[in-house]
Protein backbone atom coordinates (compact mmCIF):
# COMPACT_ATOMS: atom_id res chain seq x y z
CA UNK A 1 0.00 0.00 0.00
CA UNK A 2 1.72 3.25 -1.00
CA UNK A 3 1.35 6.38 1.38
CA UNK A 4 -1.11 8.73 1.90
CA UNK A 5 0.08 12.24 0.51
CA UNK A 6 -2.67 13.94 1.11
CA UNK A 7 -5.82 12.59 3.46
CA UNK A 8 -9.09 14.28 4.61
CA UNK A 9 -10.61 13.50 7.89
CA UNK A 10 -14.30 14.65 8.60
CA UNK A 11 -13.92 18.14 7.47
CA UNK A 12 -16.63 21.02 7.78
CA UNK A 13 -15.80 24.35 6.19
CA UNK A 14 -18.66 26.74 5.85
CA UNK A 15 -18.84 30.30 4.33
CA UNK A 16 -20.99 32.45 6.61
CA UNK A 17 -24.28 32.35 6.86
CA UNK A 18 -25.15 29.64 4.43
CA UNK A 19 -25.10 25.82 4.38
CA UNK A 20 -21.77 24.42 5.33
CA UNK A 21 -19.89 23.27 1.63
CA UNK A 22 -18.43 20.60 3.38
CA UNK A 23 -19.67 18.21 6.23
CA UNK A 24 -18.33 15.29 7.52
CA UNK A 25 -15.86 15.23 4.40
CA UNK A 26 -13.14 12.82 4.50
CA UNK A 27 -10.60 11.21 1.45
CA UNK A 28 -7.50 9.85 1.47
CA UNK A 29 -5.14 10.05 -1.85
CA UNK A 30 -2.04 7.96 -1.79
CA UNK A 31 1.01 8.73 -3.69
CA UNK A 32 1.11 8.44 -7.91
CA UNK A 33 -2.97 7.62 -8.01
CA UNK A 34 -5.57 9.89 -9.25
CA UNK A 35 -8.14 10.38 -7.57
CA UNK A 36 -11.45 12.20 -9.35
CA UNK A 37 -14.25 14.59 -7.06
CA UNK A 38 -17.21 14.55 -9.01
CA UNK A 39 -21.12 15.58 -7.94
CA UNK A 40 -23.27 18.34 -8.74
CA UNK A 41 -22.14 22.19 -9.25
CA UNK A 42 -21.85 23.57 -5.28
CA UNK A 43 -21.27 20.09 -4.14
CA UNK A 44 -17.94 21.78 -2.20
CA UNK A 45 -15.78 19.87 -5.06
CA UNK A 46 -13.42 23.13 -5.30
CA UNK A 47 -13.85 23.99 -1.73
CA UNK A 48 -11.76 20.47 -1.06
CA UNK A 49 -9.11 21.13 -3.51
CA UNK A 50 -8.44 24.70 -2.02
CA UNK A 51 -7.92 23.38 1.31
CA UNK A 52 -5.38 21.03 0.15
CA UNK A 53 -3.02 24.34 -1.21
CA UNK A 54 -4.39 25.93 1.92
CA UNK A 55 -6.19 28.84 -0.12
CA UNK A 56 -9.11 27.72 2.49
CA UNK A 57 -8.47 26.48 5.79
CA UNK A 58 -10.44 23.89 7.21
CA UNK A 59 -13.31 24.92 10.36
CA UNK A 60 -13.25 21.48 11.58
CA UNK A 61 -11.28 18.15 10.86
CA UNK A 62 -7.74 17.50 9.57
CA UNK A 63 -6.62 17.76 6.70
CA UNK A 64 -2.81 16.09 6.54
CA UNK A 65 -0.41 16.95 3.29
CA UNK A 66 2.73 15.32 2.76
CA UNK A 67 2.17 13.02 5.92
CA UNK A 68 1.56 16.50 8.21
CA UNK A 69 -1.30 18.60 9.46
CA UNK A 70 -2.05 21.50 7.21
CA UNK A 71 -1.64 23.80 9.52
CA UNK A 72 2.31 22.87 9.87
CA UNK A 73 2.96 23.90 6.79
CA UNK A 74 3.47 27.49 5.65
CA UNK A 75 1.25 28.11 2.93
CA UNK A 76 3.86 29.40 0.32
CA UNK A 77 6.29 26.61 0.32
CA UNK A 78 3.27 24.33 0.62
CA UNK A 79 1.48 25.83 -2.56
CA UNK A 80 5.12 25.42 -4.42
CA UNK A 81 5.04 21.66 -4.32
CA UNK A 82 1.99 21.36 -5.27
CA UNK A 83 0.74 21.72 -9.22
CA UNK A 84 -2.16 23.72 -9.69
CA UNK A 85 -4.39 23.73 -12.71
CA UNK A 86 -6.71 26.22 -12.69
CA UNK A 87 -10.22 26.56 -14.19
CA UNK A 88 -9.63 28.41 -17.62
CA UNK A 89 -5.69 28.13 -17.21
CA UNK A 90 -5.48 31.34 -15.10
CA UNK A 91 -2.36 31.90 -16.25
CA UNK A 92 -0.77 35.48 -16.08
CA UNK A 93 -1.81 37.78 -19.22
CA UNK A 94 1.13 40.07 -19.15
CA UNK A 95 3.77 37.33 -19.14
CA UNK A 96 4.53 34.94 -21.99
CA UNK A 97 4.05 31.15 -21.90
CA UNK A 98 7.40 30.51 -21.06
CA UNK A 99 7.33 32.91 -18.06
CA UNK A 100 4.22 31.32 -16.97
CA UNK A 101 5.69 27.88 -17.38
CA UNK A 102 8.53 28.90 -15.11
CA UNK A 103 6.59 30.57 -12.54
CA UNK A 104 7.01 28.02 -9.78
CA UNK A 105 11.35 27.52 -10.43
CA UNK A 106 11.21 31.14 -10.72
CA UNK A 107 9.68 31.27 -7.06
CA UNK A 108 12.18 28.65 -6.09
CA UNK A 109 15.06 30.27 -7.25
CA UNK A 110 16.25 28.14 -10.08
CA UNK A 111 18.84 29.61 -12.26
CA UNK A 112 17.64 30.90 -15.38
CA UNK A 113 19.03 27.91 -17.87
CA UNK A 114 17.53 25.42 -15.87
CA UNK A 115 14.60 27.22 -16.08
CA UNK A 116 14.50 27.55 -19.51
CA UNK A 117 15.51 23.88 -20.24
CA UNK A 118 12.82 22.62 -17.94
CA UNK A 119 9.72 25.03 -19.09
CA UNK A 120 10.89 23.81 -23.16
CA UNK A 121 10.63 19.91 -21.86
CA UNK A 122 7.11 20.48 -20.20
CA UNK A 123 5.78 22.74 -23.59
CA UNK A 124 7.10 19.91 -25.54
CA UNK A 125 5.05 17.58 -23.39
CA UNK A 126 2.48 18.74 -23.85
CA UNK A 127 2.01 19.31 -27.57
CA UNK A 128 3.13 23.19 -27.45
CA UNK A 129 6.48 23.36 -29.82
CA UNK A 130 8.88 25.78 -27.59
CA UNK A 131 10.03 27.22 -30.65
CA UNK A 132 6.93 28.19 -31.93
CA UNK A 133 4.79 29.11 -28.22
CA UNK A 134 7.52 29.73 -25.94
CA UNK A 135 7.50 33.66 -26.51
CA UNK A 136 3.67 34.54 -26.98
CA UNK A 137 1.55 35.50 -25.00
CA UNK A 138 -1.97 34.00 -23.42
CA UNK A 139 -4.33 36.06 -25.63
CA UNK A 140 -2.96 34.70 -28.72
CA UNK A 141 -3.65 30.98 -27.82
CA UNK A 142 -6.81 28.95 -27.80
CA UNK A 143 -8.75 27.83 -25.25
CA UNK A 144 -6.93 24.61 -25.16
CA UNK A 145 -3.80 25.85 -25.89
CA UNK A 146 -4.01 27.96 -22.58
CA UNK A 147 -5.05 24.78 -20.42
CA UNK A 148 -1.65 22.97 -21.88
CA UNK A 149 0.53 26.00 -20.67
CA UNK A 150 -1.39 25.89 -17.34
CA UNK A 151 -0.75 21.82 -16.77
CA UNK A 152 2.82 22.54 -17.64
CA UNK A 153 2.99 25.19 -15.65
CA UNK A 154 1.65 22.90 -12.51
CA UNK A 155 4.32 20.11 -13.55
CA UNK A 156 7.13 22.45 -13.79
CA UNK A 157 8.75 21.86 -9.92
CA UNK A 158 8.60 18.63 -10.51
CA UNK A 159 5.46 18.36 -8.09
CA UNK A 160 4.35 14.93 -6.24
CA UNK A 161 0.67 16.07 -5.46
CA UNK A 162 -0.57 18.12 -8.27
CA UNK A 163 -4.58 19.64 -8.13
CA UNK A 164 -6.54 19.91 -11.02
CA UNK A 165 -9.98 22.21 -10.88
CA UNK A 166 -11.99 21.39 -14.32
CA UNK A 167 -8.71 21.29 -16.30
CA UNK A 168 -10.41 20.91 -19.27
CA UNK A 169 -13.97 22.30 -18.65
CA UNK A 170 -13.84 25.29 -20.69
CA UNK A 171 -13.25 23.30 -24.39
CA UNK A 172 -15.29 22.73 -26.45
CA UNK A 173 -16.09 18.54 -26.57
CA UNK A 174 -13.53 17.99 -29.19
CA UNK A 175 -10.74 19.33 -27.62
CA UNK A 176 -11.87 18.07 -24.33
CA UNK A 177 -11.69 14.51 -25.72
CA UNK A 178 -7.90 14.86 -26.85
CA UNK A 179 -6.84 16.66 -23.95
CA UNK A 180 -8.29 13.93 -21.86
CA UNK A 181 -6.23 11.37 -24.10
CA UNK A 182 -3.44 13.07 -23.96
CA UNK A 183 -3.72 13.85 -20.06
CA UNK A 184 -3.38 9.88 -19.83
CA UNK A 185 -0.34 10.18 -21.73
CA UNK A 186 1.21 12.48 -19.47
CA UNK A 187 0.32 11.11 -16.43
CA UNK A 188 2.03 7.94 -17.50
CA UNK A 189 5.08 9.82 -17.43
CA UNK A 190 5.02 12.22 -14.35
CA UNK A 191 4.58 10.22 -11.14
CA UNK A 192 2.65 12.49 -9.11
CA UNK A 193 -0.81 12.23 -7.40
CA UNK A 194 -3.15 13.91 -8.63
CA UNK A 195 -6.52 15.23 -7.35
CA UNK A 196 -9.19 16.12 -10.31
CA UNK A 197 -12.27 17.87 -9.40
CA UNK A 198 -14.99 17.50 -12.44
CA UNK A 199 -18.47 17.92 -12.98
CA UNK A 200 -18.05 15.19 -15.98
CA UNK A 201 -18.54 11.86 -14.78
CA UNK A 202 -17.77 10.39 -18.09
CA UNK A 203 -14.60 12.62 -18.07
CA UNK A 204 -13.56 11.35 -14.21
CA UNK A 205 -14.49 7.42 -15.33
CA UNK A 206 -11.63 7.85 -18.18
CA UNK A 207 -8.72 9.72 -16.18
CA UNK A 208 -8.79 8.52 -12.70
CA UNK A 209 -8.10 5.38 -10.66
CA UNK A 210 -10.78 5.90 -8.42
CA UNK A 211 -13.87 8.34 -8.43
CA UNK A 212 -14.95 9.98 -5.39
CA UNK A 213 -18.50 11.08 -5.45
CA UNK A 214 -19.14 14.10 -3.60
CA UNK A 215 -22.87 15.09 -2.54
CA UNK A 216 -23.68 17.47 0.26
CA UNK A 217 -20.56 18.14 0.99
CA UNK A 218 -19.66 14.53 1.73
CA UNK A 219 -18.06 11.91 0.20
CA UNK A 220 -20.85 8.95 -0.69
CA UNK A 221 -18.86 6.74 -2.12
CA UNK A 222 -15.34 6.38 -3.23
CA UNK A 223 -14.40 3.29 -5.52
CA UNK A 224 -13.17 2.15 -9.28
CA UNK A 225 -16.10 2.58 -11.78
CA UNK A 226 -17.20 -1.13 -11.53
CA UNK A 227 -17.11 -0.59 -7.75
CA UNK A 228 -19.63 2.73 -8.35
CA UNK A 229 -21.46 0.72 -11.08
CA UNK A 230 -21.97 -2.80 -9.49
CA UNK A 231 -22.58 -1.81 -5.69
CA UNK A 232 -23.45 1.90 -5.51
CA UNK A 233 -23.47 3.03 -1.60
CA UNK A 234 -27.19 4.73 -1.38
CA UNK A 235 -29.85 6.07 -3.89
CA UNK A 236 -28.08 9.12 -4.31
CA UNK A 237 -24.97 7.40 -6.13
CA UNK A 238 -27.00 4.85 -7.87
CA UNK A 239 -29.00 7.57 -9.74
CA UNK A 240 -25.72 9.30 -10.34
CA UNK A 241 -24.17 6.63 -12.01
CA UNK A 242 -27.11 5.64 -13.96
CA UNK A 243 -26.83 8.45 -15.73
CA UNK A 244 -23.40 7.72 -17.22
CA UNK A 245 -24.31 4.19 -18.11
CA UNK A 246 -27.34 4.75 -20.22
CA UNK B 1 2.37 86.46 -35.43
CA UNK B 2 5.44 86.86 -36.86
CA UNK B 3 5.53 89.97 -34.62
CA UNK B 4 4.71 87.65 -31.58
CA UNK B 5 7.11 85.25 -32.89
CA UNK B 6 9.83 88.08 -33.08
CA UNK B 7 8.78 89.17 -29.34
CA UNK B 8 9.28 85.51 -28.37
CA UNK B 9 12.97 85.47 -30.01
CA UNK B 10 13.62 88.77 -28.20
CA UNK B 11 12.82 87.47 -24.94
CA UNK B 12 13.87 83.88 -25.30
CA UNK B 13 16.54 83.55 -22.38
CA UNK B 14 13.53 84.70 -19.87
CA UNK B 15 11.56 82.34 -21.27
CA UNK B 16 13.46 79.50 -21.54
CA UNK B 17 14.71 80.17 -17.82
CA UNK B 18 11.21 80.19 -16.34
CA UNK B 19 10.30 77.03 -18.37
CA UNK B 20 12.83 75.38 -16.64
CA UNK B 21 11.90 76.46 -13.06
CA UNK B 22 8.25 75.54 -14.44
CA UNK B 23 9.13 72.08 -15.25
CA UNK B 24 11.49 71.19 -12.15
CA UNK B 25 8.05 72.76 -9.99
CA UNK B 26 6.09 69.84 -11.88
CA UNK B 27 8.46 67.36 -12.32
CA UNK B 28 9.70 67.49 -8.69
CA UNK B 29 6.04 67.94 -7.23
CA UNK B 30 5.31 64.74 -9.90
CA UNK B 31 7.70 62.84 -8.25
CA UNK B 32 6.92 63.66 -4.67
CA UNK B 33 3.20 62.62 -5.60
CA UNK B 34 4.24 59.42 -7.03
CA UNK B 35 6.04 58.40 -4.23
CA UNK B 36 3.02 59.02 -1.83
CA UNK B 37 0.23 58.34 -3.87
CA UNK B 38 1.63 54.78 -5.20
CA UNK B 39 2.20 53.17 -2.21
CA UNK B 40 -0.79 54.74 -0.30
CA UNK B 41 -3.25 53.33 -3.34
CA UNK B 42 -1.67 49.63 -2.66
CA UNK B 43 -2.18 50.11 0.66
CA UNK B 44 -5.91 50.65 0.44
CA UNK B 45 -6.30 47.94 -2.65
CA UNK B 46 -5.32 45.81 0.48
CA UNK B 47 -8.08 47.48 3.17
CA UNK B 48 -10.68 48.49 1.00
CA UNK B 49 -12.17 49.65 4.26
CA UNK B 50 -10.34 52.60 4.68
CA UNK B 51 -10.46 53.79 0.76
CA UNK B 52 -14.13 55.07 0.64
CA UNK B 53 -12.76 57.99 3.52
CA UNK B 54 -9.19 58.54 2.69
CA UNK B 55 -10.21 59.05 -0.97
CA UNK B 56 -13.47 61.03 -0.04
CA UNK B 57 -10.65 63.21 2.20
CA UNK B 58 -8.61 63.29 -1.30
CA UNK B 59 -11.32 64.56 -2.87
CA UNK B 60 -12.35 67.16 -1.17
CA UNK B 61 -8.97 68.66 -0.95
CA UNK B 62 -8.53 68.79 -4.45
CA UNK B 63 -12.08 71.22 -4.31
CA UNK B 64 -10.18 74.18 -2.74
CA UNK B 65 -10.05 76.75 -5.44
CA UNK B 66 -6.07 76.43 -5.91
CA UNK B 67 -5.39 79.83 -5.40
CA UNK B 68 -6.74 79.81 -1.53
CA UNK B 69 -4.48 76.53 -1.06
CA UNK B 70 -1.60 78.81 -1.95
CA UNK B 71 -2.30 81.38 -0.35
CA UNK B 72 -3.20 79.13 3.01
CA UNK B 73 0.24 77.44 2.90
CA UNK B 74 2.37 80.45 3.11
CA UNK B 75 1.77 81.07 7.17
CA UNK B 76 2.22 77.22 7.80
CA UNK B 77 5.24 76.75 9.22
CA UNK B 78 8.56 74.14 7.49
CA UNK B 79 6.08 73.57 4.28
CA UNK B 80 4.89 76.93 3.92
CA UNK B 81 6.49 80.63 3.11
CA UNK B 82 7.17 82.60 0.00
CA UNK B 83 8.65 80.39 -2.78
CA UNK B 84 9.08 77.37 -4.51
CA UNK B 85 9.06 74.58 -1.59
CA UNK B 86 5.20 76.02 -0.76
CA UNK B 87 4.27 75.58 -4.33
CA UNK B 88 5.62 72.43 -5.05
CA UNK B 89 3.44 70.96 -1.21
CA UNK B 90 0.35 72.83 -3.43
CA UNK B 91 0.98 70.97 -6.43
CA UNK B 92 1.61 67.36 -4.58
CA UNK B 93 -1.75 67.77 -2.83
CA UNK B 94 -3.15 68.33 -5.86
CA UNK B 95 -1.55 65.57 -8.06
CA UNK B 96 -2.08 62.97 -5.39
CA UNK B 97 -5.57 62.23 -5.99
CA UNK B 98 -5.40 61.13 -9.29
CA UNK B 99 -2.70 58.90 -8.90
CA UNK B 100 -3.67 57.73 -5.22
CA UNK B 101 -7.40 56.83 -6.83
CA UNK B 102 -6.21 55.35 -10.19
CA UNK B 103 -3.33 53.03 -7.84
CA UNK B 104 -6.84 51.72 -5.76
CA UNK B 105 -8.58 51.48 -8.96
CA UNK B 106 -5.67 49.48 -10.80
CA UNK B 107 -4.99 47.67 -8.33
CA UNK B 108 -9.05 46.58 -7.60
CA UNK B 109 -9.30 46.00 -11.41
CA UNK B 110 -6.52 43.41 -11.59
CA UNK B 111 -9.02 39.65 -11.90
CA UNK B 112 -9.32 38.12 -9.64
CA UNK B 113 -8.94 34.87 -10.80
CA UNK B 114 -5.56 35.86 -11.98
CA UNK B 115 -4.46 36.82 -8.05
CA UNK B 116 -6.02 33.95 -6.83
CA UNK B 117 -3.59 32.04 -9.10
CA UNK B 118 -0.81 33.81 -8.75
CA UNK B 119 -1.54 33.03 -4.89
CA UNK B 120 -2.06 29.13 -5.46
CA UNK B 121 1.09 29.06 -7.19
CA UNK B 122 3.10 29.90 -4.23
CA UNK B 123 3.73 33.93 -4.59
CA UNK B 124 4.12 35.82 -1.42
CA UNK B 125 1.71 38.61 -0.84
CA UNK B 126 4.95 40.89 -2.10
CA UNK B 127 5.63 39.30 -4.59
CA UNK B 128 1.99 39.10 -6.19
CA UNK B 129 2.54 42.85 -5.91
CA UNK B 130 5.36 42.95 -7.72
CA UNK B 131 5.14 40.46 -10.36
CA UNK B 132 1.82 40.27 -11.06
CA UNK B 133 -0.73 43.36 -9.59
CA UNK B 134 1.66 46.36 -10.25
CA UNK B 135 2.45 44.92 -13.72
CA UNK B 136 -1.29 44.75 -14.40
CA UNK B 137 -1.92 47.88 -12.82
CA UNK B 138 0.58 50.00 -14.55
CA UNK B 139 -1.46 51.40 -17.85
CA UNK B 140 -4.11 52.85 -15.19
CA UNK B 141 -1.61 53.90 -12.95
CA UNK B 142 0.17 55.94 -15.52
CA UNK B 143 -3.14 57.50 -16.49
CA UNK B 144 -3.13 58.92 -13.17
CA UNK B 145 0.04 60.35 -13.57
CA UNK B 146 -0.63 61.82 -16.55
CA UNK B 147 -3.34 63.81 -15.19
CA UNK B 148 -1.69 64.72 -12.37
CA UNK B 149 1.03 66.17 -14.81
CA UNK B 150 -1.08 67.85 -17.27
CA UNK B 151 -3.03 69.23 -14.24
CA UNK B 152 0.25 70.04 -12.51
CA UNK B 153 1.46 72.05 -15.77
CA UNK B 154 -1.70 74.66 -15.68
CA UNK B 155 -1.46 74.68 -11.80
CA UNK B 156 2.17 75.98 -11.90
CA UNK B 157 1.75 78.81 -13.42
CA UNK B 158 -0.42 80.34 -10.47
CA UNK B 159 2.66 79.43 -8.48
CA UNK B 160 3.94 82.73 -9.40
CA UNK B 161 1.86 84.18 -7.59
CA UNK B 162 3.67 83.14 -4.45
CA UNK B 163 7.16 83.61 -5.57
CA UNK B 164 7.97 80.35 -7.16
CA UNK B 165 8.81 81.86 -10.29
CA UNK B 166 8.08 79.59 -13.67
CA UNK B 167 6.29 80.55 -16.63
CA UNK B 168 3.09 82.35 -14.51
CA UNK B 169 5.72 84.47 -13.85
CA UNK B 170 5.48 85.90 -17.36
CA UNK B 171 0.98 85.62 -17.56
CA UNK B 172 1.13 87.38 -14.28
CA UNK B 173 3.50 90.78 -15.14
CA UNK B 174 0.73 90.35 -18.47
CA UNK B 175 -2.23 90.93 -16.98
CA UNK B 176 -0.38 93.16 -14.73
CA UNK B 177 0.67 95.67 -17.80
CA UNK B 178 -2.16 94.53 -19.91
CA UNK B 179 0.80 93.23 -22.37
CA UNK B 180 -0.84 90.48 -24.01
CA UNK B 181 2.17 89.43 -25.86
CA UNK B 182 3.76 88.70 -22.71
CA UNK B 183 0.22 86.56 -21.41
CA UNK B 184 1.07 84.59 -24.38
CA UNK B 185 4.99 84.01 -23.56
CA UNK B 186 4.19 82.71 -20.69
CA UNK B 187 0.60 80.58 -21.48
CA UNK B 188 2.06 79.14 -24.99
CA UNK B 189 4.97 77.33 -23.88
CA UNK B 190 2.92 76.45 -20.88
CA UNK B 191 0.37 74.84 -23.13
CA UNK B 192 2.82 73.04 -24.91
CA UNK B 193 4.69 71.81 -21.84
CA UNK B 194 1.53 69.94 -20.91
CA UNK B 195 0.88 68.42 -24.50
CA UNK B 196 4.75 67.24 -24.39
CA UNK B 197 4.01 65.69 -20.51
CA UNK B 198 1.05 64.29 -21.97
CA UNK B 199 2.75 62.75 -25.24
CA UNK B 200 5.67 61.83 -23.63
CA UNK B 201 3.72 60.12 -20.84
CA UNK B 202 1.07 58.11 -23.61
CA UNK B 203 4.68 57.16 -25.57
CA UNK B 204 6.20 55.15 -22.15
CA UNK B 205 3.40 53.44 -21.50
CA UNK B 206 2.91 52.53 -25.33
CA UNK B 207 6.48 51.25 -24.75
CA UNK B 208 6.46 49.75 -21.23
CA UNK B 209 2.67 48.66 -20.73
CA UNK B 210 2.25 44.85 -21.02
CA UNK B 211 1.05 44.40 -24.23
CA UNK B 212 -2.40 41.63 -23.78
Amino acid sequence: MAAPILEYVGIRKGFGAQRAALDGFSLTIVEGETVALVGPSGCGKTTALKLANRLLDADAGAVRIFGQPAGEHDPVSLRRRIGYVIQEGGLLPHWTVRENVETVPRLLGWPEGRRRARAAELLTIVGLAPEEFAERRPASLSGGQRQRVGVARALAAGPSLVLMDEPFGALDPIARRSMQKEFLRWNARWEAAVLLVTHDLREAFLLADRVAVLEGGRVRQVGSREELMRSPADDFVREFVSEFAS
Amino acid sequence: MSQLGAFFWQRRADILALTGQHVLLVAVAAAIAVAIGVPLGVALARRPALARPVLGFANAVQAIPSLALFGFLIPVPLIGGIGARTAIVALVVYSLLPILRNTYAGIRGVDPAVVEAATGLGMTPNERLRLVELPLAFPVVLAGIRVAVVVGVGLATIAAAIGAGGLGVLIYRGVATVDHRLILAGAVPAAALALAFDFGLSAVEKRLGPRR
